[in-house]
């Protein structure tokens, strides 16, 4: 399986994922910013039920990999994309797909957390849902404790459902918005550096959370954090200028990385 | 660690700050005694007849400003119905869709709308209502207005969404959400005090209008029947009120423009009210 992170970018995908089968097959991905050549042709398999770890310095086309994975970049909109991903085998840049559906079902968590100012706890889980035109009441409130509980929040809001969600600390924000997240039932959960603003406990919180999730969900994370991707992830794809590297088991891609740029990186002598 | 200029630097710094404090107050100068001359030419003239009576014929002392206060209502309505859903959605436009070069246009074409005398609004409405329809009319008066409001409105409705964080755009996108019902149902939700204050202020505006008015509604000594007809409104009252030759007409033209300014300022101090902050802090 590793000499398989060492194969060219145009040759087929590494599948440090054999044991799993694959969320997401990515094949030579190209994403562009008008003329900015940002994503350089990236093949890789995504394993489902597994958290997958983006590691890589700012600007290496780490945060645009994952949006290109909901197709959340074509908010740019000089954006464009050539190359291929299939979710659970359908293609999602398929004409007759609409990015609407795509995102349902590839859910996403920002760096900052962002609930809705102006709607309470319970309606910021359920405004997925609401908005897209589920009335019953029963079902966003079972959808409501569900979603919560996964985040592991709700013991601590069960009793104030209806208070504004700014009311919250900041790491139970976070974990609010992973629950808003979850309650649309998506199959994969893309994580934009999802603890990178918060404090050491509420990053624990969120990482003891998502190794929970990982049993129910495909998690794709991007984390400047080096001992976060070592700690959670079980797979870790390292990004360079746009361009994968390397893209390995995780104790594989810390403790004897193939090249030396992904060493230089993960000991810390660049980056 | 004096240096030679020392005295001459401290003397600049206090003339400066005296000369920007002395602008200051001539800012506020102008409404304190706009205020004061109001109330004390106008308040003795407020009475229960102001409010309830039409005016009295020419030289009969009396009566009141009963239908221009209607006809002022009745316009300011007129126009909120065609200024506010055109320009809010105007706004929406800009902030949320369009491309940039469309929309440097469209700003600009705003903006020097907001610039156009207001006699100039009442000009153009009297050649494309007022003439073809052979009369002057409360719709006229009522269109004016509300051309009018349409590029204040868009441009805050524009700013105030454009203050709305671009995370929630994307947290709702994220969601499987469309692009629509996020505009509506999450940014315009989070940027509602702002859209309404710019609607205030923008009504706020035109309330005080008269010239356009004097193109259009023409004024009415009766009360307001049909839209059609010409109708008051308090500043053309005020206007003919004030011009007139009978020192009862120019006390109540005092009385009117109180009342009117009573009016804006209470729209105003309801803007303060609204945009009070209580829990949300981005907006």
């Amino acid at each position: 399986m590793a000499d398989n992170a060492t194969t060219p970018l145009n040759a087929p995908a590494p599948t440090p994922a054999a044991a799993n089968h694959a969320a997401l097959n990515v094949r030579n991905l190209s994403v562009f910013f008008g003329e900015n050549h940002v994503l350089k042709g990236v093949s890789l398999d995504i394993a489902a039920q597994a958290v997958t770890a983006i590691i890589g310095p700012s600007g290496c086309g780490k945060s645009t990999f994952l949006r290109a994975l909901n197709r959340m970049h074509e908010l740019v909109p000089e954006a464009r994309m050539t190359g291929d991903i299939r979710l659970f085998g359908d293609d999602i840049y398929a004409p007759s797909v609409e990015s609407v559906l795509v995102r349902r079902r590839v859910g996403m968590v920002f760096q900052k957390s962002n609930p809705f100012p102006t709607m309470s706890i319970a309606e910021n889980v359920t405004v997925g849902l609401r908005l897209n035109g589920i009335r019953d009441r029963r079902l966003l409130a079972e959808r409501t404790e569900q979603s919560l509980r996964m985040a592991a929040l709700w013991d601590e809001v069960k009793d104030r459902l209806n208070a504004p969600a700014v009311s919250l600390s900041g790491g139970q924000q976070q974990r609010l918005c992973i629950a808003r997240a979850l309650a649309v039932q998506p199959e994969v959960l893309l994580m934009d550096e999802p603890a990178s603003a918060l404090d050491p406990l509420a990053t624990s919180k969120i990482e003891d959370l998502i190794l929970e999730l990982k049993k129910d969900y495909t998690i794709v994370i991007v984390t400047h954090n080096m001992q976060q991707a070592a700690r959670i992830s079980d797979f870790t794809a390292f990004f360079y200028l746009g361009e994968l590297v390397e893209f390995d088991v995780t104790t594989k891609i810390f403790t004897s990385p193939v090249k030396k740029q992904t060493e230089d990186y993960v000991t810390g002598r660049f980056g | 660690m004096t240096a030679p200029n020392h005295h001459w630097r401290k003397f600049k710094n206090g003339l400066m700050q005296a000369v920007t404090f002395l602008c200051a107050i001539l800012v506020v100068t102008p409404l304190v005694l706009v205020f004061y001359h109001l109330i004390k030419e106008g308040f003795s003239s407020i009475n229960l007849a102001f409010f309830t009576q039409l005016p009295k014929p020419e030289g009969e002392s009396g009566g009141g400003m009963a239908n221009a206060i209607v006809g002022t209502f009745i316009l300011l309505g007129q126009a909120a119905l065609l200024g506010v859903p055109i320009g809010v959605l105007g706004g929406v436009f800009l902030s949320e869709y369009g491309s940039s070069r469309l929309n440097w246009w469209i700003r600009f074409a705003a903006d020097i709308l907001n610039g156009v005398p207001s006699i100039t609004w009442g000009i153009v409405v009297y050649a494309l209502m007022v003439v073809p329809m052979h009369t002057y009319s409360a719709l006229a008066g009522g269109s004016v207005l509300g051309l009018m409001m349409i590029p204040l409105v868009m441009r805050t409705t524009e700013e105030v969404l454009q203050l709305v964080p671009n995370g929630y755009r994307e947290a709702a996108l994220a969601l499987g959400i469309a692009k629509w019902s996020t505009i509506v149902q999450i940014v315009m939700r989070t940027a509602l005090k702002g859209i309404v204050t710019g609607i205030l202020l923008a009504l706020a505006r035109v309330a005080g209008e008269t010239a356009p008015l004097l193109f259009t509604a023409l004024g009415n000594g009766n009360w307001p029947h049909k839209l059609t007809e010409p109708i008051a409104a308090m500043p053309l009252q005020i206007f003919a009120y004030a011009i007139g030759p009978y020192n009862d007409q120019h006390r109540q033209a005092w009385a009117g423009a109180l009342v009117l300014l009573l009016l804006v300022l209470s729209i105003n101090i309801g803007v303060r009210f609204l945009t009070r902050d209580r829990f949300q802090r981005n907006v």
